[in-house]
């Protein structure tokens, strides 16, 4: 994203937050994404962070082979590994290629098809209608699916570990629960909502600057998937840089 | 009415709009005629507000439209209605909910009363018993007409039509020309109407604007259409053999 294009992206936002004409009609449609983004991603996020979890305690106890250090490590650093970094950022890459990419061709396609040019011609201001719904809904579903992916990661790292025999129930369990810091989980849930602003707001800005028909809009599908999870990888560092 | 004023249009180093004044009746079908890449389509966008023109002004009713505030511009758009080219009907919408979705964004009307403007919007341009269909089950004429009945739920001042007869048999052309007049008169809306198909100039156009190269080249009625010495003119208009023919009938 050049300079240009992140001051027409920010022009953009600034009429996705106008007053809309009739809240009751947005509460709807957010309510519909909170459904697609939220509930329609539950099953991907579930698999991915179950996996994740069993394969990272898999490695870790591959790693620390010493009897200087106790196993109960294990489940420690698969917990913090999980809530600071892998559930936010593997679900916001999972989700921006899954979200992102819908979003995008779905105003894409709107925008090609005059859709958007007849919302503007009603006296409706089509970014709001089209965009707002989308941001609400990703910034309160994102932290929720992320905190779901959390429990789900820890669970896989709980079952990846005594399946293997890597190491035993008693010793997982006590690890994931010595020393825990709650400030993991805010930092968690800071990215996650920062995350959940980007796959909404990038797709949604390639989607409706498209100009041309279906490969326009496939290739502003592809571009949109790209920048946000450059994006969500710069704003990962950033936030915490910033947090920890 | 509408009344433009030295309209010009420029993308990047392209002219596409040069001077162009005209005035728009009320109760009257106005077309806007000329060949492809000739600025009609720009001309309409700039009157409604997609396009910014550099110059000119658009006057709706005495009001300058080019230079309202965001909020002013919503005020008049939802006194326009417009048919799009390509119907631009929202398609994960019924046609039901198609035509009640201006209703649904600026009306406080119960569902009732907005399912009866919608059925009566319906029965206007004769498509009864179509409410539930999706716009990717209708026929190129049927999403038109769907495309005039959304147009119309609000009843519009101003109606525009982007080449309405675009990708439509001669029969259905004609039907869908005949409901754009008959509403025109029927609620005395402003009526413009850009097209390039010679059955709507010689059937509905009361007033036309001829644009040639981003230019006004001639205006008048469909009944002075055939008599002019304009060269670029009759060019366009007796292009086909069929309209040369018919040509020593007029």
């Amino acid at each position: 994203m050049n300079f240009t294009n992140f001051g027409k992206y920010l022009l953009l936002l600034k009429a996705v937050f106008r007053r809309p004409e009739k809240f009751k009609i947005y509460l709807k449609a957010i309510f519909q994404q909170m459904d697609f983004i939220g509930v329609g991603s539950l099953g991907l996020i579930a698999i991915i962070s179950t996996f994740i979890g069993a394969v990272m305690t898999l490695q870790i106890a591959f790693q620390l082979v010493s009897d200087f250090i106790p196993k109960t490590i294990i489940g420690s650093v698969t917990r913090d590994s999980s809530i600071l970094e892998l559930s936010p950022t593997i679900t916001a890459i999972v989700l921006a290629g899954k979200i992102g990419s819908a979003i995008s061709s779905e105003i894409g396609t709107m925008r090609v098809s005059e859709q958007i040019d007849a919302l503007e011609i009603m006296g409706i201001n089509s970014p709001g209608y089209l965009i707002l719904p989308k941001v609400l809904a990703g910034i309160t579903m994102v932290p929720v699916l992320v905190i779901f992916a959390m429990v789900l990661s820890i669970v896989g790292g709980f079952l990846g570990g005594t399946l293997s025999g890597a190491i035993s129930a008693a010793e997982y369990i006590q690890g994931i629960t010595t020393d825990f810091n709650p400030y993991t989980i805010v930092v968690a849930l800071v990215k996650a909502f920062v995350f959940g602003f980007i796959i909404t707001t990038v797709p949604a800005y390639e989607g409706f600057y498209v100009k041309g028909g279906a490969l326009e809009v496939a290739q502003a599908s592809t571009r949109a998937v790209v920048v946000a999870c450059i994006s969500i990888l710069a704003c990962d560092y950033i936030v915490t840089q910033l947090l920890l | 009415m509408i009344e433009i004023k030295d309209i010009e249009k420029s993308f990047g180093s392209n002219t596409v709009l040069q001077g162009i004044s005209a005035k728009f009746e009320a109760g009257v079908t106005n077309l806007i005629i000329g060949g492809s890449g000739s600025g009609k389509t720009t001309l309409l966008k700039c009157m409604i507000g997609l396009h910014s023109p550099e110059k000119g002004t658009v006057e709706y009713d005495g009001r300058e439209f080019t230079q309202m505030s965001f909020e002013e511009r919503i005020e008049i758009r939802k006194e326009i209605g417009m048919l799009f080219q390509g119907s631009a009907l929202f398609d994960s919408m019924t046609v039901e909910e198609n035509i009640m979705f201006p209703l649904n964004m600026f009306t406080e009307q119960t569902f009732e009363e907005k399912l009866e403007r919608v059925n009566f919007c319906l029965q206007r341009v004769n498509l009864i018993d179509k409410n539930k269909l999706f716009p990717a089950e209708l026929s190129g004429g049927m999403k038109k007409r769907v495309g005039i009945a959304r147009a119309i739920a609000m009843n519009p001042k101003y109606l525009f039509c982007d080449e309405p007869n675009s990708g439509l048999d001669p029969k259905t052309s004609i039907v869908i020309d005949e409901l754009i007049k008959e509403i025109t008169e029927e609620y005395n809306t402003t009526t413009i109407v850009v097209t390039h198909d010679m059955n709507s100039v010689m059937g509905i156009g009361d007033y036309i604007l001829f644009l040639h190269q981003g230019k006004k080249f001639w205006e008048g009625s469909n009944q002075e259409i055939a008599h002019t010495d304009i060269e670029e003119l009759n060019d366009f208009v007796f292009a086909s053999r069929f309209m040369k023919a018919a040509k020593k009938n007029f």
